[in-house]
């Protein structure tokens, strides 16, 4: 299937919630959803029988800078071979975003990740919790205006 | 055994001072805790292992502290890895030496301006004897690291033994 005919399926089950979409002339064609539809996207495009995107490659947390945030999900079809990239924006005042956990279990850890670094919020996350950084620290490293401590724990942090 | 074999008349009597015994003992048995931080471990391992093989030089590497010499903190220190290895150093009988591996362990290496995670230097949670600069060294720099340390344990007095903390203010 196209990305053009995988962007319409989409569009044509999501209406409205499919925000914006660019399947020419990019490396990864994408379609961006609303944030809380996301899940539903998931679902959708996991269990409809011609798109089985059976497999999230990736799923990447964003900072667009201006106080934006992102998720960035890279699925794939292992039974019919084809690719599609979704994409969703949300404020950094309140990033929440639903948590695709339910429809592929990779996403547990990849979305602990994306809190972890950039500080979006998983809403139905089982676990959400650091996964690299200590429990205890501050701030999310990825963000734009992150800035580095002076000391953690006692410990000077600046070469 | 080789080397003293067939070497002496008047039966086994050596006469040495209780500071060469001792550090004579101390050199050729160090031995280090076994872990690895980042990809400097690869290059430790390759030195353990039969190419260049660190055990002709009595370095066989230890699960435990408790029963380890010589720590070598073989890569990237990380702020969550830091106060482990402060635990490590704890639990390692004295004396007790370090040896950092590698530009990252030495000041922070790559990480040194936009490493949030990582820690500038593992001099700034324990004492360092030996620092071995290289990313990663190769074996025969971390045996240079090694015979260096040997130097120092081989200059050491039981009368005055130079405080960790001495050395690092005047050096």
């Amino acid at each position: 299937m196209t990305p053009r005919e995988i962007a319409d399926l989409l569009a044509a089950a999501f209406g409205q919630s499919v925000l914006e979409s660019k399947t020419e002339g990019v490396p990864n064609p994408w379609a961006a959803v609303a944030p809380d539809r996301v899940r539903d996207a998931a679902f959708f495009l996991r269990d409809d029988g011609r798109l089985q995107f059976d497999s999230l490659m990736c799923l990447t947390g964003m900072d667009h800078g201006g106080g934006t945030l992102g998720v960035v999900y890279h699925l794939d079809s292992t039974t019919l071979g084809h690719k599609f990239v979704l994409k969703v924006k949300v404020p950094a005042a309140d990033p929440r975003v639903p948590s695709v956990e339910a429809v592929w279990k990779v996403a547990n850890w990849l979305e602990r990740e994306a809190y972890d670094m950039v500080g979006v919020v998983f809403d139905g996350h089982p676990d959400l919790r650091r996964i690299l950084l200590p429990d205890d620290w501050e701030g999310f490293p990825l963000r734009k205006d992150y800035r580095v401590p002076e000391f953690y724990n006692g410990m000077k942090v600046p070469y | 055994m080789g080397l003293l074999d067939q070497r002496f008349e008047n039966g086994n009597v050596f006469i040495t001072t209780a500071d060469n015994l001792l550090n004579w003992a101390r050199l050729s048995s160090m031995w280090p805790m076994q872990f690895g931080l980042a990809c400097c471990a690869i290059e430790m391992m390759a030195t353990g292992a039969s190419h260049y093989d660190l055990d002709r030089f009595g370095i066989f590497f230890r699960g435990t502290p408790r029963q380890a010499d010589v720590m070598i903190v073989a890569g990237t220190v990380t702020l969550k890895m830091a106060s482990r290895i402060k635990t490590l150093y704890d639990q390692m009988a004295e004396p007790r030496y370090v040896l950092s591996m590698g530009s990252c362990s030495n000041c922070g290496g790559p990480y040194w301006e936009h490493g949030y995670h990582v820690l500038k230097g593992v001099d700034r949670i324990v004492p360092v004897d030996v620092y071995v600069p290289g990313c990663p060294p190769r074996p025969e720099a971390l045996m240079e690291g090694l015979m260096k340390l040997q130097e120092k344990i081989r200059n050491e007095s039981l009368v005055q033994r130079p405080s960790p903390l001495a050395t690092a203010k005047t050096a």
